[in-house]
């Protein structure tokens, strides 16, 4: 067991599977604390249907993929940032609207150049195999710039989460705090979703928030907690899909439904004693 | 000058006209109630006193207080029901008001900690927010209030959905608030008996006009003697 633990890092593309992968995991953590508290959590999962047919369009274009999902995720979440702040009800229609155009589009033109082949099955499922060198840099700059943000504006952010009209009315430039979320947001799905798959990388924003929350009851212990979650179920699920030879996303997906699982019996537990 | 002086303000509420050249003043130490009827727009003035939605005509001006330094109470919402924070959190988060904050400075705890200790809530102040009754989170979001200002306090329906006698206990903390601590209060309530009860301007809005003056000039008004009878001795 141990023994196959550490062979686990003997492979290249699995020791940049696990950087890359613990970064993501840890900054989905904590920005989902915020986008599932502000009933933000299907925009997570609009962003990476969109994410899919921009990764879709740089493979018929032949073009790095961060260089076009990027931009293109990150204009995205501009737009359903604007729509679900505009209007309540439609706003969640708006962003079904949104991924599935997207991920309509991705289809088409991987039907009209390459065809569904093994790289955009890795697109919706996910695969360790996907990143290259520039990937991983790219995503080790980006996860970084995710995190610092997040502790700078740590105080902001749950002043605007917990109560966005106080927060305005006292001065505070909501607006730009919310922007920051769902650029940051963008960027995270981005990177992680092409290990973990479009399908599969919105259960990272969402699970470990909602895990913590069964158990923790202020909001640093929420964040740290889920943060901890995060990274702990990322690295079981990697070890679980290299041992069994599993699919990595589906692993770590399987994983932090079973650590929702256990904190919502823990959660229940603590309920009755209490 | 008046602390807050509005003339002839105009708001829309959606794209229906909502307040209808609205003009009034508040001075130092008043305890102003707006009350009226629903869809009488009195939600609305306070967003436009606040700064969350534009005026279509008219000026709300403010001398000696900066946007910085008003306090706020708004209507809880359905977030607050679920969100995991602790009341101390909470009340600090007043105090982001003061500026960008990296970490909050021992003064910025010294102040939370007045507050926390001011309205009561010294005894729960490491328990979960979303735990505690209506009239204990009213009290928990005053003292976030009062961690951003001590001159102005903005109250939007404190009192909706809590049962009499907490509704009575708040407005004597607010009252206490007012008189002891000088803070200015502008409250907006359908509790017409507390307001005339506790504050000296009264602020009505109506469908057929408004009215605002003194609590005594209020209840010579036709609709104070709808309400509280023929003579208007409450």
């Amino acid at each position: 067991m141990l023994d196959t633990f550490f062979r686990m890092f003997e492979y290249e593309f699995m020791l940049r599977a696990i950087i890359v992968g613990a970064l993501v995991a840890l900054c989905s953590a904590l920005l989902g604390v915020t986008l599932v508290l502000k009933r933000y959590s299907m925009i997570g999962d609009g962003l990476s249907h969109v994410g899919f047919g921009a990764l879709c369009i740089a493979l018929a274009m032949n073009v790095a993929p961060l260089s076009v999902s990027v931009p293109i995720v990150v204009i995205a979440a501009f737009l359903l940032l604007q729509i679900s702040e505009n209007s309540k009800i439609k706003g969640d229609a708006a962003i079904a609207l949104i991924s599935s155009t997207a991920l309509a589009v991705g289809v088409i033109v991987t039907s009209m150049t390459t065809g569904i082949n093994s790289d955009v099955n890795g697109y919706m499922f996910g695969s360790i195999l996907a990143m290259s060198d520039t990937d991983v840099l790219v995503s080790i700059i980006l996860s970084a710039a995710v995190l610092v943000l997040y502790v700078v504006f740590y105080n902001k952010i749950f002043a605007v989460t917990f109560d966005e009209s106080f927060a305005r009315a006292t001065g505070t430039k909501t607006k730009t705090y919310n922007t920051l979320i769902s650029l940051l947001t963008a960027i995270t799905i981005v990177i992680g979703m092409r290990i973990m798959g479009a399908m599969l990388i919105s259960s990272l924003v969402i699970f470990p928030a909602l895990t913590s929350m069964r158990v923790c009851r202020s909001f640093r212990n929420v964040v740290v907690t889920s943060a901890i979650v995060s990274v702990v179920c990322f690295f079981v699920g990697l070890f679980v899909s290299f041992a069994y030879s599993m699919p990595a996303g589906a692993s770590v997906v399987a994983v932090n439904a079973a650590a929702f699982l256990s904190f919502s019996v823990v959660g229940m537990i603590k309920r009755r004693v209490s | 000058m008046s602390m807050i002086s509005c003339e002839k303000v105009y708001m829309n509420y959606d794209s229906t006209r909502a307040v209808n050249g609205v003009t009034f003043n508040v001075e130092e130490g008043d305890f102003l109630c707006i009350v009226g009827e629903n869809g009488t727009g009195k939600s609305t003035l306070l967003k436009g006193i606040l700064g969350l939605q534009k005026l279509n005509s008219g000026t709300i001006t403010f001398s000696g207080i900066t946007k910085r330094e008003i306090g706020y109470l708004p209507q809880r919402t359905d977030v607050q029901k679920d969100f995991p924070a602790s009341v101390r959190e909470v009340v600090l988060s007043g105090r982001q008001t003061k500026g960008f904050r990296l970490f909050y400075t021992a003064e910025d705890k010294r102040t939370a900690r007045q507050n926390i200790v001011l309205m009561g809530i010294d005894d729960i102040k490491n328990k979960p927010f979303n735990e505690l009754s209506g009239g204990q989170q009213q009290r928990v979001l005053m003292a976030r209030a009062l961690c951003a200002t001590q001159k102005l306090l903005l109250l939007d329906e404190p009192t909706t959905g809590l049962d009499p006698f907490v509704t009575a206990e708040l407005y004597k903390l607010i009252s206490h608030l007012n008189r002891d601590h000088g803070v200015t209060v502008i409250m907006v309530t359908h509790d017409i008996r507390n307001s005339v009860e506790y504050a000296n301007r009264i602020l009505s809005m109506e469908h057929d006009g408004d009215f605002f003056g003194t609590t005594q000039e209020y209840m010579q008004t036709p609709a104070a003697k709808r309400i509280f009878g023929g003579d208007g001795n409450a």
